[in-house]
This record gives structure tokens, sequence and C-alpha cells, in this order.
């Protein structure tokens, strides 16, 4: 089955885990994400891959712990096995002809970014990766990063690793310096890709931010992960997740995205009183 | 002969008992009543019943198999031509098929067709023996690949496998059985009895390969290319349609699929699953067919305090059918009928808190043969509510159609296929909500049996 071949903390929340999928490290490209349930009881939530392994059939997935799901899921080691991973599932970004581009992380959005900028660099591209944290302590592939660009740009809030600032600060001087990006792709906080879409706006520079909308099925059922742009309604999952950031609606998808926030919070605390964090129903 | 006009009668939940939990509703014929029901049956020289299944369940054969005790007998005899026959005995609209045509239903009731059907087919459940196999079938050879398990996908496998074919049927979720899991309640269609249908076509060699989406995982090409020689899609209509008014966006405002997927699929009405319990409250269902109906009982179930079924047309032209207005009204959701919302507010959080309707009346007949529903200037009113479901109807997702070359589809998204489910393709069959757009369990089951006979023609298998 779904088995688990390599774990590694990459901070205090987040985890990176390969998983054997053959079928989906097959068909897999950048920007498209697998469904997983945990366990039986597990819910299904959507993860993007960060990488494959075609030869050897697994698949990369990067989690922050935010909730019940995530918690379980860092539970697994090693040799054990998820119920259910299913994939490759949305639209593969749409990177093709693009020359010079800059792509920004922000937190544990640079999982997500990670294989957009590996992609564009394979394809010849230049590519100028912004990667921006919190603090140092939380600071994630880094090393990947710069292996898959031309220039790494490492921000933090605190200015205790990096530059001092946001991802913005930091597009607003490339773009200041050079206008002539073909593409600026943002992935992180909802909030960061609103901001970021404001930063690239005005140089009139495309923007493509990727969307992590509430989601059950993935394959256009529930209707979860609708979204609007440019004023349509349109499913992350089958129409997305890329989307043209100037179009993207995000105060909406940020208050959907709130509605099981409180309800999260509670399991979390729920689930580590009663059970240490480990799942006893059996 | 039982002269009675009336059909005898089904032991049922009391409503206010039913409308806290999620065990069955109706809950089935004893052996006696059984047989009283069974004498009804005349057992017409030229039974007009049969006409009116879409799989041609041979049913007066099958009633007198239970007049003469032999349930087993009864339950062989709907199995030769129906596939699952304790799904179909719960939730085919029986009153518009073969019961609309029995002989006693012109004067009086019909004979309970569905409701013998069900009592065979879960006697047989109850009885057969775990080591039970069934009889060895001969292969023929040929490979065949089911693209979705729900109804269309489970019948079409069955009667393949029935004939030596090796099949193969891929499902993009985690469980098989589609609709009749993700979307059919617990109350009206346990999923025990669904799996246990499922199981019975893994006994006839029949393979499942969950989590497997067709058109991502794997696309139709790969099939032929991994030696499979025809394939079946049955992969439904999942799409689900909103009203395109304000507020939509809102949290708190579902669409049905995704509220009843929670539900009958992921559990969220059981402790133990992750899966968040949806909020009690007040609750409105926006439409009338049997997914409302299924969305509307199962909010009242998880804890709602008052539910509406928003409806634009009136009482008449409800398309749920009767059953499950009846089984609604009595679990005291509330029907508000010639209503049409027109915008859902929220509150500073952006949760659902009103919705607003306006009043309808009915005109003139319209496309349908049925009455428009026509606003009535300045009747706009207000309902506090904290959910809203909107259950409008669904079209089949563009998945396959969008990586399959040359496979026809029409303007919304169905397959085109011939009435034996032959598609523009060659080698590629379809049936069901593909096909047609969102219908019944069984005429799914029957497009899905016309196919599995086209298939077999075009292998060449006799």
């Amino acid at each position: 089955m779904y088995k688990i071949v390599k774990k590694r903390r990459l901070n205090d929340t987040v985890t990176l885990i390969e998983v054997t999928a053959p079928a989906i490290a097959k068909k897999a490209r950048a920007g498209q994400f697998i469904i997983l349930r945990v366990d039986e009881y597990g819910e299904r939530i959507p993860l993007t891959i960060a990488d494959t392994d075609k030869e050897n059939g697994t698949v990369t997935v990067i989690f922050q712990i935010v909730g019940r799901t995530t918690m379980l899921l860092d539970q697994l080691e090693v040799g054990e096995c998820l119920a259910d991973f299913v994939g490759p599932l949305g639209n593969p970004s749409e990177i093709e002809g693009i020359k010079k581009a800059i792509v920004v992380g922000g937190g544990v959005g640079c999982a997500i970014a990670y294989p957009i900028a590996k992609a564009l660099h394979e394809l010849g591209a230049q590519v100028d990766v912004i990667a921006g944290f919190r603090s140092k302590d939380i600071v994630i592939l880094k090393d990947e990063m710069e292996a898959a660009c031309t220039n790494y740009y490492l921000m933090t809030d605190d200015g205790t690793a990096g530059e001092k600032g946001f991802t913005t600060t930091k597009l607003q001087q490339l773009l200041e310096a050079d206008s002539s990006y073909d593409l600026v792709v943002a992935i992180g906080p909802v909030i960061m890709m609103k901001f970021t879409v404001a930063t690239a706006k005005p140089f009139g520079v495309p923007t493509m931010v990727s969307l992590n909308p509430i989601m059950i099925d993935g394959t256009g059922m529930c209707g979860g992960c609708r979204v609007t742009i440019n004023g349509e309604r349109k499913f992350a999952c089958v129409d997305g997740p890329d989307f043209d950031g100037y179009a993207v609606d995000f105060d909406e998808l940020m208050s959907r995205n709130a509605f099981y926030k409180a309800q999260e919070t509670h399991d979390k605390e729920h689930v580590c009183r009663l059970t240490g964090g480990v799942r006893n129903y059996e | 002969m039982n002269n009675s006009t009336v059909k005898t009668p089904i032991p049922e939940q009391e409503p206010l008992v039913r409308n806290k939990n999620f065990e069955e509703v109706a809950l089935g014929y004893t052996e006696e009543q059984a047989l009283l029901e069974a004498d009804r049956c005349i057992g017409c020289k030229n039974p007009l019943c049969i006409s009116g299944c879409p799989v041609e369940v041979r049913i007066p054969e099958f009633i007198s198999k239970i007049k003469e005790h032999d349930y087993e007998g009864a339950y062989t005899v709907i199995n030769s031509t129906n596939s699952l026959p304790a799904v179909c005995g719960r939730v085919c609209p029986q009153e518009t098929q073969c019961e609309q045509k029995c002989i006693r239903g012109v004067k009086g009731d019909p004979v309970g067709i569905g409701r013998l059907e069900r009592f065979a087919a879960d006697w047989h459940s109850a009885h057969q023996s775990s080591d039970h196999k069934p009889a060895e079938i001969k292969k023929n050879g040929h490979r065949v690949a089911v693209v979705g398990s729900g109804p269309a996908g489970l019948t079409c496998a069955g009667d393949l496998a029935r004939a030596g074919c090796k099949v193969t049927v891929f499902e993009a979720l985690h469980v098989a059985g589609g609709v009749l899991m993700y979307g059919i309640p617990e109350f009206r269609l346990p999923k025990a009895v669904v799996q246990k249908e499922v199981n019975g076509l893994r006994d006839l060699g029949v393979e499942f390969s969950c989590d497997s989406v067709i058109g991502k995982t794997f696309t139709v090409d790969e099939l032929f290319a991994d030696g499979y020689e025809a394939v079946f899609i049955g992969s439904g209509a999942g799409l689900p349609s909103f009203m395109n008014i304000e507020g939509e966006s809102l949290q708190g405002v579902y669409s049905a699929n995704e509220y009843l997927t929670r539900i009958n699929l992921m559990k969220a009405y059981k402790d133990e699953y992750d899966t968040p319990r949806p909020a009690g409250g007040t609750v409105a269902v926006v439409g009338g067919g049997n997914v409302a109906m299924d969305a509307a009982r199962c909010a009242m179930r998880v804890g709602a305090d008052k539910v509406y079924i928003i409806y634009r047309r009136s009482m008449e032209e409800l398309p749920a059918r009767k059953e499950e207005v009846h089984h609604a009204v009595e679990e005291q959701i509330e029907f508000r009928l010639l209503n049409n919302p027109v915008k859902i507010y929220g509150d500073e959080k952006g949760r659902v808190n009103k919705i607003e309707c306006i009043r309808m009346e009915l005109g003139e007949p319209d496309d349908s043969g049925r009455r428009r529903p026509v606003p009535v200037e300045g009747s706009n009113f207000f309902l506090d509510v904290d959910t809203v479901i909107m259950a409008l109807g669904t079209s089949p997702n563009p998945l396959i159609k969008n990586t399959t070359s040359g496979l026809d589809t029409n303007r919304k998204g169905c397959i085109i296929a011939d009435d034996d489910g032959r598609t523009s393709r060659e080698g590629v069959f379809a049936g069901g909500d593909v096909v047609t757009g969102a219908a019944t369990v069984i005429l799914a089951m029957g497009a899905g049996k016309k196919s599995a006979a086209a298939i077999l023609k075009y292998l060449g298998v006799d």
C-alpha cells in the first residue's frame, strides 16, 4: 500500500514524508496535488506534491501540523502505511515558454513553490526565488531551493536569517530593478498571496497563485473548494489549483478557509488530551 | 389469494424517534408479511410489471417463489437479471416503474414489488452461509475496465463477470459504491448492504481498484494500452450546481454533494470519525428532489432544530419520490413551497445568518410540462438560518472528457452514447448519469446492463 519510506522533520511543525505510490509518481507534474487519508477514521486532506522519484515510485509531500489530521499524519513513522493516497489531482502549473520568473514562497508555502521553481529551472528559465519566514528557526527547504534557482533571496520578519523584511519588500525591489519578468508565482498564506499580487500588479507582470481551499474528494464532486475568479465560480480541484492572481477573490477564500478553524483548534486539544496524540479506538 | 386493496404495511421506525438516528427507516417485511403481500400477486400471464423494470426482473416468477416459501429461489430469480437486489428493493422508485404497471393498481394499491424484492434479498443475505462460493464461471479471456463503482458500473461489472470476463472496476473514492456510499444516507440504504453487494461481485472475480481517478491516475488510453479490450464509463454526474445568487460562498453554504458526502461517506455523525459534525441550528435545503429530501433528513438527524425545504414550485411538482416526501413531512421537515431564494446573508465573520426568499406563483406550463413558477413582485421575506444546502442537481465532471480524445460530449458535458452505451470512440461504452445527467439508481443500472450486453457483443462473446 502507500508506505512511508522516508520521514524528515523540517522544523518544529513542518514534516516531509516520502510515500510509495508508483502510479502517481509516474504521472505527477509540478503544481499537482494528492489527497490522503491517514486511516479508516480519517478525513481526506489535499497536499501538494513536493517532489517525485519516478524510479523508486515515490511521492514526497510536506505538511504543517495545523489540526487533527496533520497531527495524526505526523505520528506515522517510516514503514507505516497511509489508508489512501490519491492523485495526481488538479492541473499542472502552466509554465511553458517562461524564460524569467520570480517564485515567492511564504512559510510552508515553500513546499508548494519548490516543485514549480524546480520545473522552471529544469526548463532553463531564470528563476529568482524569494522565500519568506517569520524567523530563522522555521526556515525550510533552503538547500533544495538554492539548487533549483538562479538567485535565492531569504527573508525573515525578524531578520534572524537572510534579510529582514517581508517577501513583498524583496519582490518590490526586484521588480523596480527589472520589470521584464514573464511571471511571478506566489504561494503561501492567502494574505501573503493577496499582497504579492498587489505588489506585482503595478509592474504588469502576470502573477500566478496556487490556492488551497477546503476540499473533500478532489475530483469536482463536493464543491467545497469553490473560489471566485473574475466573478465566476471555479472549483480549485478541477479548474486549478493555479489561478491568475489578478482575478482571485482572496477575501472570500480567507473567509471560507476560516470555517473549520475553531473546530480544528478544539479537535487538536481534544486528541492530545485524550490519547496523547495517538488514536485509540481499536 | 389476498384480495386486500391495500399493500401490506411495512414496519417503520416512529418518525420522531428515527429523525434522531441513522438506523434504517423502513424495517422490512417479516416472513408472514411477505407471504401475505406475495399472495396479492395474481401472476398475470402477460405481466406488465416486467416491462416497467429497467433491468427486467422476472417479477411474477420471483413472487411465486416467495408464495412457495422458496425465498432463496426468489432471490436467484431476481439476481439473475439484477446485480443489486438489496439496493433496488430499498431505493428504486417502484411507483413509477414496475408497480405503476401492476394490474392490482387499477383498483387499489399495486403489489408491493419493491418490498418483496427487499425481503428476498435480505433473506438471502441473512441465510447465506459464510463459506458460500458462487458456481465456477468459465473464463472467456477478455479483460474489461469499468470506470466508476456506482450502480451503473456495478451492474455492468456483474454482468460481464458472469459472462466470464475479467473485470477491474476503477473508483476515485476510497470505497466502492459511488452514490450508494456517498450520496444516499444510511437510513435509506445501509452501507453494510451496499458492501455486501460489492463483495458479491468480488466473489464473482471482479477486482476493485479504489483511489484510482480515471483521467488523472490513469487515462482511458492507458487502460487500453494496459490490455483492457473495452472500457465502460459509469462515472456519474458529480459536479454540483449552484443558484448563482449572492452569498453562496459564505461559510455554512454547502452543495448537497458536500453535505451528504461529509455525513454518509465520511461519517460525520459518528464520534469516532474525524469529520466535523455539521452545525445544528436552522438549516435550509434548496431544491425538491430526492437529494434535497436526503439532505434535509440528514440535517435533522445530525441535530438541527429546524429544517426547511425551500422549493420554487408546489407540492404537486416536487420531483422527489412521494414516499421520501411523506417521510420528510413525518420527520418534521418544514416545506416552504412556492418560495425561491434570492440572496444569502452572513454575519461579520462571513457565516450565514439569513436567507432572503421571494414568493412564487404558478403560471403557464413550461417546456417540462410543469407550470412555470413566476416571482410575486414585492413578496420578499427573510428566514433566519445557520446553514444553507444547495440541492439543485449535478452534471458530469470534466476529468474523463478532457483526457479522452475522440469521446463526444454534449453541451452539458454528458457523454453521448446510443441506447446500448456505444460512444463515439471504439471500444468505449458509457451509461448512467454520465450520459443522462442526474437520474435514478435503477436507470443507471439499466444502462450498465445494456452496455454489458453490447460489450459482450463487441468482444464477440456469445
